[in-house]
């Protein structure tokens, strides 16, 4: 997959400002971004379900505008919100989505076996699917789109809404296919979600792309090795802060903590006890994708 | 990677359309039981109480053709079914693919285009009509208010009046964002006095002549006036034309709108 000043209006807004990316096969590749970033818009190209307003996309090799149908043959997509059909069994989904690839309806059969035993749904194959659980739901929308063994998988919040046993499971799957060859891209707010399945990422702001990278390579570009958070009676940190503004290379103020960026927190820490600074609690820890993420869009609700 | 689909012939648009057919049939085959009640029993009690029933008080004459009224009744009341059954097919579950169970959007995430999903819809539809009619007029048979062969060249045209309806309110269903509080409002204030005064019941010449032109209009006149006048043997054959144009015309607009609405939801 290649974009190149790829971008998207809709009347007065862009959605998408001129987006270049390049997605290897086989590798799993990650949109971070708050709501509104222009990531579903940028998947929904890709998906070859929405034309592009300017620059040049290329999916497997092939134009979206002239060969979305091949392409889409080609590819899985799982949907932000669930497009299943409720009134039809679990199999019964798999097998008509299956067969709109052209499928034989053997092949489809078969299919729609492994895969619900893949996504663990095989004791539910003929129970409609309206009261299955928001996890089923989304296991099954995951292996609906396998049905044709995709070269390309685009997921879109594949794990919004979702317990953490559900969430690792799906992980594990989409670990499984990535095992297999299969290339991923992936879109997500949970930034333990990137750091797991994401061999590269951009993280996405305003329509445009903020930074990108591994999740290892974009922590030590954009923020130092460790953090050191000191807690405090709510305000109390504000008199506090220029005393140890200078024990570490950025200093972050939010309501009830100071935020020292630093390579080495257990110093720092040290540092500022002997100037007498006493935080009700203190905790030195690694810096996160969601630092970096934090850092790039801001801490503001964008909407 | 060698994907058993790349050997696989990507399906063009006439297959793609059969395969939208194929799964909104493999829905059928599940839900079809409440739509029984709609397309087959109610024209069925409708036939019976007024064809029958209330046509005992009704003498044969000049009005009624010269026919018994069960048998006046009975082609026109075919039309008017598949009218009916047009619009409710056309209105909640179209926006329910867009909009509540979103099958449509899993559609053209395949191989399928938006078009496609139209067309595969309206083939789905003309199909699910034609089973009706044949429905209703073994019914009408039974209970002696059909006796001619020519309701066979009725059927299509009762398909032919339903198609005419489904298309446009599909193009404008497929435009609503809402939960479709607007389908009651075109329940109500336009199939409801079409299902009244386009000459199913009694003659449209009852009618102050002001009113006329409105019925005109109505696409079930057209279709009834088709239906009737095959039946019985009275059709001219210009005046069919007129109305087989006029249907076909609407059919043919309301697909245009249709395509371009589903293109614009779905592929923006």
């Amino acid at each position: 997959m290649l974009a190149r000043g790829l971008s998207k209006r809709f009347g007065d807004f862009e959605a998408v400002r001129g987006v270049d990316l390049d997605v290897r096969p086989g590798e799993a590749f990650g949109f971070l971004g708050p709501n509104g970033a222009g990531k579903s818009s940028t998947m929904r190209m890709i998906a070859c379900v929405s034309p592009r307003t300017g620059g040049d996309l290329a999916v497997l090799g092939m134009d979206p505008g002239r060969d979305g149908p091949r392409i889409r043959a080609r590819l899985g997509v799982v949907p932000q919100q669930d497009t299943l059909d409720n009134e039809l069994t679990v199999r019964q989904n798999l097998q008509v989505y299956g067969r709109y690839f052209g499928l034989s309806k053997a092949h489809v059969r078969a299919r729609a076996t492994e895969l619900m035993d893949f996504a663990q749904l095989a004791e539910r194959a003929d129970d409609p699917v309206e009261p299955l659980s928001g996890g089923m739901k989304r296991r099954l929308t995951i292996a609906r789109s396998l049905i044709n063994d995709p070269e390309l998988l685009l997921l879109d919040e594949p794990t919004t809404g979702l317990d953490p046993q559900a969430r690792h499971l799906l992980w594990d799957r989409l670990f499984r296919l990535k095992q297999q060859g299969t290339t991923l891209i992936i879109t997500t707010h949970y930034m333990d979600e990137a750091e797991q399945l994401c061999d590269r990422l951009v993280v996405m702001d305003g329509g445009r792309i903020a930074a990108e990278g591994s999740p290892g390579e974009l922590i030590s570009r954009h923020c130092t090795r460790e953090v050191l958070e000191l807690r405090f009676a709510p305000d109390a940190q504000g008199e506090v802060e220029p005393k140890v503004a200078d024990l570490a290379d950025r200093v972050e103020v939010l309501p009830d903590r100071l935020l020292l960026y630093t390579a080495d927190g257990e110093s720092a820490l040290k540092a500022a006890h002997n100037r007498g600074v006493v935080p009700v609690s203190s905790l030195v820890r690694r810096s996160t994708l969601e630092d970096v993420f934090l850092h790039l869009t801001g801490r503001t609700l964008v909407d | 990677m060698g994907s058993p689909t790349s050997s696989v012939l990507v399906p063009g648009p006439v297959r793609s359309t059969m395969l939208v057919v194929e799964g909104l049939w493999t829905w059928y085959k599940r839900n079809w039981r409440s739509s029984v009640i709609s397309t087959v029993l109610e024209p069925a009690l409708f036939l019976v109480a007024l064809g029958v029933g209330f046509g005992s008080q009704v003498e044969a004459g000049p009005a009624t053709l010269g026919l018994p009224y069960v048998q006046y009744l009975a082609p026109a009341l075919l039309a008017a079914t598949l009218m009916q059954t047009a619009m409710f097919e056309s209105t909640y579950p179209v926006l329910s693919g867009f909009k509540w169970q979103r099958v449509y959007w899993a559609m053209i995430s395949t191989p399928v285009g938006a078009a496609q999903v139209l067309s595969g819809q309206l083939a789905w539809l003309a199909l699910r009509l034609l089973v009706s009619a044949v429905a209703f007029v073994a019914v009408a048979a039974a209970l002696g208010a059909l006796t001619s062969p020519m309701i066979l060249l009725a059927i299509l045209f009762a398909v032919l009046t339903g198609m005419a309806v489904c298309a446009p309110v599909m193009a404008y269903a497929a435009t609503l964002e809402s939960e479709g509080q607007q389908f009651n409002v075109l329940f109500r204030f336009i199939m409801m006095p079409m299902m009244m005064f386009s000459g199913t019941f009694f003659p449209v010449e009852q009618l102050p002549a002001l009113v006329r032109p409105l019925i005109w209009v109505s696409p079930l006149w057209h279709g009834t006036e088709l239906c009737r006048g095959v039946t019985i043997g009275s059709l001219d054959p210009l005046a069919a034309l007129g109305h087989i144009a006029y249907l076909c015309a609407l059919l043919a607009l309301g697909a245009h709108l249709a395509r371009r609405a589903f293109v614009r939801r779905l592929e923006v």
